[in-house]
């Protein structure tokens, strides 16, 4: 059993992930501490440590969005698929250094094309589409590749402002080597005008952050007469090498 | 004057993607039976022990708790915990008796509260030798919630290791370290540990930064 516990991390810069309290997201207000939070000075397995999901089980559709989720061809006569726009959504799990994360576990769920989710909780007036469920997962590769297929996701009106509307996003989930690189992200897709009218956007306060969390049109990886590609890396903490102990 | 190459070279240094909130569906992604999605496979979810794992079966229950002190009712949290000798499982696997990863989650159901299934941790060892009293990690996403809040729960009926902790020690409020330990309650048959957190005010859980 390693022990996980000679690694560091690069500390995580709370100033350009966005802030707990960003009152232009109004959820934010109720939600964020007032206190500050206690510093690990000396992190140990309990925060180095993490899960290595390389022998959960996973269906061969898990990451193919267009075919996981069908309406009961029996019912229908038919398997149909998804509406929309289809896509590849793939991109490489590296970290601060660019060394390539393998074997972590990508998550990823989304509104469809219409900007509806299929939760029991969305009742927006777009309606649910019967062979889109909305949710993929896969494994990076041993280069830290990812891939997804997907239809893009429409966007939608949501109550924030009076007439607030999210951008077209695909929330992401990334792992990492350990729950200090733990990372929920969205991916915004290039060129896309709500962006930058976008208020959950807006608590990002460096506009290269905003940048780290927008997918790339990339023709080269698209198919023709079948789907485009988007490319999205995903960058998690950089693991530093201790070269010295501590004395003491 | 300075070296020219002295400072941090931050550009050889790629930077971290920024997060966002995991939002009102993160079910949908996360806990597909909460959004009301079929389950794949296998899923990662709040059983993180079965009755075969060594140790003291326990539930630990709780809610999340606004700065009005409402519930919040779409939340995700992820746990992660040394197994009943203080040791942490990373490979995870639903075919082995204990893993030290579960995710749960709060809705509009059952009163808000999240559970976990487990056993009561052991005690890891820091690297310097010193021992920390049996915890759990958790980390709460939630719509409103920009990047993940991290915090520890604690057991009461540990008090003599609560109080050598080293982590716990790190708080300090003494008032405030209390918000870290969970109360026993009688479960059906096993310990039930609850654990409230306070995101924000009156009783603020403590967050952790690391």
């Amino acid at each position: 059993m390693p022990r996980n516990d000679n690694k560091r991390f690069v500390e995580r810069d709370r100033n350009w992930h966005p802030p707990a309290y960003a009152p232009g997201y109004k959820t934010t207000v109720a939600r964020s501490p007032n206190q500050a939070y206690v510093s690990m000075q000396a992190p140990s397995v309990s925060e180095l440590g993490g899960p290595d999901f390389s022998r959960l089980r996973m269906g061969p559709h898990d990451n193919d969005l267009l075919l996981n989720y069908r309406e009961d061809p029996a019912r229908t006569g038919q398997a149909g698929l998804p509406i929309g726009e289809r896509i590849i959504m793939f991109g490489r799990v590296v970290d601060q250094f660019g060394k390539p994360v393998p074997n972590t576990l990508v998550e990823m769920w989304q509104a469809n094309a219409g900007g509806r989710y299929r939760h029991k909780k969305d009742g927006y007036l777009a309606p649910l589409d019967p062979n889109f469920g909305g949710v993929g997962r896969c494994l990076s590769d041993d280069e830290g590749w990812y891939r997804f297929r997907t239809v893009k996701p429409g966007p939608y009106p949501w109550p924030n402002n009076i007439n607030s509307w999210r951008p077209a996003h695909i929330h992401v989930s990334v792992m990492g080597p350990s729950i200090s690189t733990r990372l929920i992200t969205q991916m915004y897709f290039e060129g896309d005008p709500l962006i930058p009218l976008c208020p959950i956007v807006d608590t990002l306060r460096d506009p290269e952050a905003v940048e780290t969390m927008t997918g790339r049109l990339d023709m080269a990886r698209s198919r023709s007469m079948d789907c485009l590609a988007y490319r999205f890396d995903l960058v998690v903490r950089g693991e530093l090498q201790t070269y010295f102990e501590n004395q003491g | 004057m300075q070296q020219p190459n002295s400072q941090p070279c931050a550009e050889t240094m790629l930077r971290e993607t920024a997060s966002q909130t995991a939002g009102p569906y993160v079910h949908i992604g996360l806990a597909l039976d909460i959004a009301g999605l079929p389950p794949r496979e296998e899923e990662i979810w709040n059983r993180l022990a079965s009755p075969e794992a060594d140790g003291e079966a326990i539930e630990l229950v709780g809610r999340v708790i606004d700065g009005n002190g409402d519930l919040v009712r779409d939340a995700l949290l992820e746990a992660w915990q040394a197994d009943a000798h203080g040791d942490y499982q990373c490979e995870f696997d639903l075919r082995a008796p204990f893993n030290s990863f579960g995710r749960t989650a709060t809705t509009a159901e059952n009163d808000g509260e999240w559970c976990f299934h487990t056993v009561k941790p052991g005690q890891a060892t820091r690297r310097d030798g010193r021992l920390m009293a049996p915890h759990v990690t958790l980390a709460v996403f939630a719509r409103g919630i920009n990047i993940q809040l991290h915090t520890r729960l604690y057991f009461e009926d540990e008090a003599e290791a609560n109080a050598a902790c080293p982590v716990l020690n790190a708080v300090e409020s003494p008032t405030r370290r209390q918000t870290l330990i969970a109360t026993r309650e009688e479960g059906e048959g096993k310990p039930r540990y609850r654990f409230d957190i306070r995101l924000q005010g009156e009783g603020e859980t403590v967050f952790f930064d690391f």
